[in-house]
């Protein structure tokens, strides 16, 4: 052990796995073992290093080599070059698309540096099936230290003044939360993780589920303690079975090795985990439906009061918490909540995981301190837009956010900041758009989401929701009308007062997000029947400009139902009646002559 | 495994674990480490390279140096006076060590390492990187 | 007057006990806001308190959105708008978006007039529904020969969903799908004659719109009273008279015996019977099957105990259906309206001189679990009883043939099968059979007369479940009482579990409060004044009948000399007798 010189990280995320990262590792101990330094070089699958635009990620230490956009055929160069001569292999380096160069340490990596890795300190970094991993980095160190130097409310207080909030949505604050579950006396309390990430786009809890379970398994350990409870339990959905796998596997060594059970630690504190299968339901990620549906029922919110903190999981007081909220509670007792709370903006403290995606460089899962701006996640992280095309917005929050513009572009992201601009935090899902995306089509493709995922309880949300996405139908259509927009402004206000939970109140978020920022791009759908973005292909035509037209017949003979006519070298005309907007002419002139608006 | 009673063997077994994790801490804090870059390419290799790094690895893991991580590196050029070793120390400009054996080994430990003196055999600097 | 909370609501102070809802604050003022989903039966422990219709929301001081009243727990200082303009927008606005997926068929819809959500469109003047949008969702309709499952018109209001599972615990409905497909359906949506359903109706009871409704008969009635070779004979169970009157404006718990059978009459039956006369009979069968069983019982013999009545429908349908291995205890006798059938068909077509199949009975009932009893084990072509319909439906004929009941006189039940004591008509509340079974088996078993027929311990119930203990000369017999499956189930478990309490006897009715509370009554709309009301008329009744015991009943002391010899005889069994079999279904 003592002569090992050099541990080779290849990411075991799903996004990873799902590029062959396994083989990679298989290949990589074949050649290492072939080189004769197994002894020296130690290969591990670890958790998502977030930079999933570019994986499968391997990387090396101690160098912090980077290597991404790995073929399990390239560990026998890696293996050759780098793990026995030392010398890096300069292509699967990672290439500064600004500056154009190789970056081999990963320090230097615009992706990493303005990040702050604590609720993710351990992913991509440890073997999440080893818990002596975990222990070396200080696992469970910090629910030794509550056991031992904190009474149950110590641990609150500290939890208080770290400032730290909910992850999952609302920021609610967590020892706020925890001190009313305590207050409940019962003769069994439960703490409850929420792994029911449902955001389209978000995975940062599968994430850490997948890379750093144990980190979990302690914060409820130390929920526990404070709130009174001897029951633990993880509702996840099942369409994360390597997050499952690696949380049983967590479960069963903490349990082996006493840190879960009775007498932790040799403390009067016992303390289990059971994990609860959810079927994936996004309204489950909702605690009352959550409960309900870890009790077997329909997965249905219920009216709050009663809180979960007083009538939860079978009616026992319950502390529901998100995963990555969870995952910040075991540093807050190791670094101490003054480190803590001096992270982030005055009302929010410490960082927030976001999963970037769409329009984006590179998309994958970040950590930023809050009060980071949007203009730094997306230029400076996210590296910029696509192809080079024009920002236009971004998506904070899931269905249950609202768009961000060019104007938000500097406000500092903390959770009070995103509602005050009429979007949210969420779960921490980010989705760029740029000029090619067309607003109401968004605002509809998140409203056929919460249609989709409406548990139909409640009037607004089964029917309203519906409502919404027909009208906003309509509206990309070329059907609607200006009676059409002032309907979804007047439904949706209806939904967010009316609406049961959450979901439900928060569904119309993305029609009013972009209404407000983009009411003129409704306008031309509705009045001039033209989508600005030209998206909406009902709304577009096709023309061919004479001045550019050669008369080739290309588009003529090309177009499959014969709406184009002309004599040959002379311009030639589309039958506007005949057109069904494929595009196909368009792709083939060689002319430019084509245009759609 | 015998399960965990209490805080203190909670640390004793963390303290085991640290070692199998450090490595990966170093590299994560490399810039505040002194960092010994052992030349490994084919010639390096050739002249012992391997045993010194390993002697490197060994010897201050014998003595517990915390504050220095062993790498290697490729070819730095000075062929004539392999094994290479380059020393840096945070806030300081590089230095190469020429025709490294085990007790220079030894004495970059002694004096560099731990002391932060400069010893005997050093090689001048030729060329800078694009790191750099 | 720590518990009491101080709120004001559209600017009167309200002071109520802690944990009230605003709106049961705002009753206390005579400030009415409209409901839908929500029904609060807490007799019989029953709130459903979904809050998912959303019609009740209210402004409250201080909060982001709109607070649904049915369900926000008032709190110190709150202070309440229940009709600014902000709600009335709302309230309208999700009236709207219901009724923008609810059928527009009033025309031919079952609930017309009985509707709620009708009542709250009046309300609110809704002249066009503002909603662009105009698909529904739409399911199979499913017709079994009691109730009918017309799942387009449901709104989610899951009150039949808390009565089936909750209350009775039967379990037959939940909600199923997500968003604008979720609905109230069975399990794997199937038929509800391949479910767990008991046909109870209290389903259709509480639904406020027309998705439950029962299966109607009324026209098949009217073409067999014009078919001139039919003999249409009639039978009335006792919930009937006592809840037939609201129908037509009494009061709740007017009787109105004497112008129901004056209004069966002008309809056109030509014999106006009465079920009592057959729940007279039925005690002369179940009561000897008590005596019988306990006599052997107390000579040692091994004998299945306690005895379980067997006059309810829907309770036979749960035993046979969730307690197969406890089919031996109950009675083998046939229900009250099944021994009418049975003994119209046979004794009276006789005495009549006409074959069963020119004899048409219909039997007017509290009950929907009956329409489908009178189908089970029967020929299709001569069932005992051919049609059974419900005092609404009843109600509903008398309106059609242009009467009204209250301007009708008195009139009597015809003979023989019209005659009936004061023990068959406490049938129709809980605790009534047993107490008529008990008038009966004490003087059987004693050998005395029972001077006091009352039984206070019994009758002390109005709903639920109840263990009586009553003195039989030496012998204190164990009774169990229950009303609503729910109760039922409770006394189930206890007797799988050894019979720890020794019952004897238990009568069970699957509507809480009994058949007075029946699917088929006219709907109480959460009123359970009513339910009482007319349990009280039932003893009103009995207490004015000259013969209060069943055995004391000239007609079927006739009925046994002339026809079927004694209780339990070879004969009596033949005819009024039945057995059980194992249900297995979803």
């Amino acid at each position: 052990m003592a002569d090992t010189k050099m541990h080779v990280l290849v990411c075991g995320g799903t996004g990873c796995l799902s590029s062959n990262s396994s083989d990679i590792v298989d290949n990589l101990i074949a050649e290492i073992k072939a080189a004769g330094m197994e002894d020296e070089v130690k290969v591990l699958k670890t958790g998502c290093f977030g930079f999933c635009e570019k994986g499968p990620i391997v990387k090396i230490l101690p160098d912090n080599t980077f290597y991404t956009q790995v073929k399990p055929e390239d560990a026998k160069e890696i293996v050759a070059e780098h793990i026995v001569k030392g010398r890096k292999v300069e292509r699967l380096l990672y290439m500064d698309p600004e500056k154009e160069q190789h970056i081999s340490d990963a320090k230097h990596m615009d992706f990493y540096k303005k990040q702050m890795r604590v609720a993710l300190r351990n992913c991509g970094f440890i073997d999440p099936d080893n818990i002596e991993e975990y222990i070396g980095r200080d696992g469970y160190q910090a629910l030794a230290k509550c056991l031992t130097e904190f009474t149950p409310e110590q641990v609150i207080e500290e939890v208080k003044k770290s400032g730290l909030r909910g992850r999952g949505g609302a920021g609610f604050p967590t020892g706020l939360k925890w001190q009313l579950a305590r207050a409940n006396d019962a003769d069994q309390k439960y703490v409850v993780c929420n792994a029911d990430e449902g955001d389209p786009g978000a995975f940062m809890d599968r994430s850490i589920l997948e890379g750093d379970p144990h980190s979990i398994v302690e914060a409820m350990a130390i929920c526990g303690y404070a709130i009174g409870a001897s029951q633990g339990r993880v509702y996840i959905r099942a369409e994360y079975p390597l997050a499952i796998k690696r949380l049983e596997n967590a479960i069963s060594s903490a349990r082996e090795y006493g840190l879960l059970g009775d007498n932790i630690l040799g403390s009067d504190f016992s303390f289990d985990i059971e994990i609860t299968f959810g079927a994936g339901a996004f309204v489950c990620g909702e605690e009352t439906a959550l409960l309900r549906s870890m009790e077997g029922n329909r997965g249905e919110p219920t009216t709050k009061p009663p809180f979960p903190a007083e009538h939860g999981y079978w009616n026992k007081p319950t502390n529901v918490n998100n995963v990555e909220t969870f995952a910040n509670v075991p540093v807050i007792f190791l670094k101490g909540a003054d480190w803590f709370n001096k992270i982030g903006t005055e009302k929010s403290k410490g960082t927030k995981v976001f999963a970037l995606a769409g329009k984006i460089n590179n998309v994958g899962l970040i950590e930023v301190p809050m009060g980071t701006t949007l203009r730094e996640v997306i230029y400076d992280i996210g590296g910029g837009i696509k192809n080079g095309k024009k920002f236009k917005a971004v998506q904070t929050g899931g269905p249950s956010g609202g768009c961000l513009t060019e104007k938000d572009l500097d406000t500092p992201i903390d959770f009070d900041n995103l509602v005050a601009r009429g979007s949210m935090m969420g779960s921490g899902g980010m989705i760029v758009m740029d000029e090619d995306d067309c607003m109401p089509s968004v605002a509809r493709f998140y409203l056929e989401f919460t249609e989709e995922e409406s548990c139909g309880k409640c009037t607004p949300c089964r029917i309203g929701t519906k409502r919404l996405s027909e009208l906003l139908k309509d509206i990309t259509q070329g059907k609607g009308t200006e009676e059409h927009v002032k309907e979804l402004k007047r439904i949706s206000q209806v939904i967010k007062d009316t609406a049961l939970c959450g979901l439900g109140q928060t569904a119309p978020n993305p029609v009013l997000s972009t209404l407000a920022a983009f009411e003129d791009e409704y306008m031309a759908h509705v009045k001039e029947g033209r989508c600005p973005a030209g998206k909406c292909t009902a709304l577009l035509k096709f023309f061919i400009e004479a001045d550019k037209c050669k008369g080739c017949t290309l588009c003529a003979r090309n177009c499959p139902v014969g709406a184009i006519s002309g004599e040959v070298r002379k311009p030639h005309a589309i039958d506007q009646e005949k057109c069904i907007k494929c595009g196909a002419c368009m792709d083939r002139c060689k002319f430019g002559a084509i245009v759609k608006h | 495994m015998a399960k965990i009673k209490s805080l203190e063997e909670l640390k004793k077994l963390r303290e085991q674990a640290q070692n199998n994790v450090s490595l990966r801490v170093k590299g994560d804090n490399i810039e505040k480490m002194i960092q010994i870059r052992v030349a490994m390419a084919t010639c390096g290799i050739a002249a012992g390279a391997r045993e010194v790094m390993t002697e490197f690895i060994e010897e201050m893991d014998r003595q517990n140096i915390e504050n220095a991580v062993v790498t290697q590196t490729g070819c730095m050029g000075y062929c004539y006076a392999e094994p290479t070793v380059e020393i840096t120390i945070p806030g300081q400009e590089p230095v190469v060590y020429g025709n490294v054996d085990m007790d220079k080994v030894h004495e970059i430990i002694e004096k560099t390492i731990k002391n932060g003196e400069l010893v005997d055999g050093i090689i001048p600097v030729t060329h800078k990187t694009i790191e750099e | 007057m720590s518990n009491m909370i101080n709120i004001t609501i559209d600017g009167k102070k309200v002071q109520v006990p802690a944990g009230s809802t605003i709106l049961q604050a705002a009753q206390t003022v005579g400030i009415h806001i409209p409901t839908l989903c929500h029904l609060d039966l807490h007799d019989i422990k029953m709130v459903n308190q979904t809050a998912s219709c959303r019609i009740c929301v209210v402004e409250v001081e201080g909060r982001r959105n709109l607070a649904p009243a049915c369900a926000t727990p008032v709190a110190e200082g709150m202070v309440v708008h229940s009709n600014t303009l902000k709600v009335m927008e709302a309230r309208r606005t999700v009236l709207e978006l219901m009724l923008s997926d609810h059928p527009k068929d009033c025309l031919t819809c079952a609930k017309s007039g009985e509707c709620e959500l009708q009542d709250l469109a009046e309300l609110f003047n809704i002249r066009n529904i503002r909603v662009s949008g105009t698909s529904m969702s739409t399911y199979k309709k499913d017709i079994s020969p009691s109730i009918i499952r017309d799942m387009d018109k449901c709104i989610m209001c899951r009150r039949c969903e808390t009565m089936c599972n909750q209350v009775q615990t039967v379990g037959a409905l939940s909600a199923v799908n997500r968003g604008f497909d979720a609905v109230v359906a069975t399990s794997f949506e199937a038929p509800l004659n391949e479910t767990v359903c008991t046909y109870c109706g209290q389903c259709v009871q509480v639904c406020p719109v027309g998705a439950l409704t029962e299966h109607d008969s009324t026209w098949e009635v009217v073409e067999a009273l014009n078919d001139p070779d039919k003999i249409v004979v009639v039978q009335t169970a006792p919930a009937v008279r006592a809840a037939l009157g609201e129908e037509f404006g009494l009061e709740p718990g007017s009787l109105v015996t004497g112008q129901m059978a004056a209004a069966l009459r002008r309809l056109g039956f030509d014999y106006v019977f009465d079920t009592d006369f057959a729940a007279d009979l039925t005690i002369m069968e179940e009561a000897t099957e008590l005596v019988d069983r306990l006599t052997r019982h107390l000579n040692g013999e091994d004998v299945p105990l306690p005895l379980l009545t067997s006059c309810c429908p829907a309770w036979v349908n749960f035993i046979e259906s969730q307690y197969p291995e406890l089919l031996d205890i109950p009675s083998s006798a046939r229900s009250p309206q099944q021994m009418f059938g049975a003994i119209a068909k046979s004794y009276f077509a006789e005495k009549l001189g006409v074959r069963r199949d020119q004899m048409v009975v219909v039997s007017v009932m509290p009950c929907l679990a009956k329409k489908y009893e009178a189908t089970k084990f029967e020929d299709d072509n001569n069932q005992d009883v051919d049609y059974s319909i419900s005092t609404r439906e009843l109600a509903n004929l008398i309106k059609r043939m242009n009467m009204d009941l209250k301007e009708l006189p008195e009139e009597d039940f015809d003979d023989p099968l019209g005659e009936s004591s004061g023990a068959a008509v406490i049938f129709g509340k809980t605790g009534g059979v047993i107490e008529a079974a008990l008038r009966t088996a004490y003087e059987w078993v004693t050998g005395e007369t029972l001077e006091n027929v009352e039984f206070e311990d019994i009758r002390s119930t109005s709903y639920g479940l109840k263990v009586a203990h009553i003195k039989v000369g030496d012998l204190t017999l164990n009774i169990g009482i229950s009303s609503g499956l729910g109760n039922a189930r409770a006394l189930l478990e206890e007797i799988k579990a050894g019979n720890p309490n020794n019952l004897h006897a238990i009568e069970i009715m699957a509507c809480p409060g009994g058949c007075v509370n029946g699917g088929g009554q006219p709907y109480a709309h959460g009123d359970m004044k009513k339910i009482q009301a007319r349990q009280a008329a039932l003893y009103r009744e009995d207490c004015g009948k000259p013969i209060r015991k069943s055995h004391e009943n000239p007609s079927i002391k006739k009925l046994y000399e002339e026809y079927l010899v004694k209780p339990n005889s070879e004969k009596a069994h033949h005819l009024l007798h039945t057995q059980y079999t194992a249900k297995e279904r979803v």
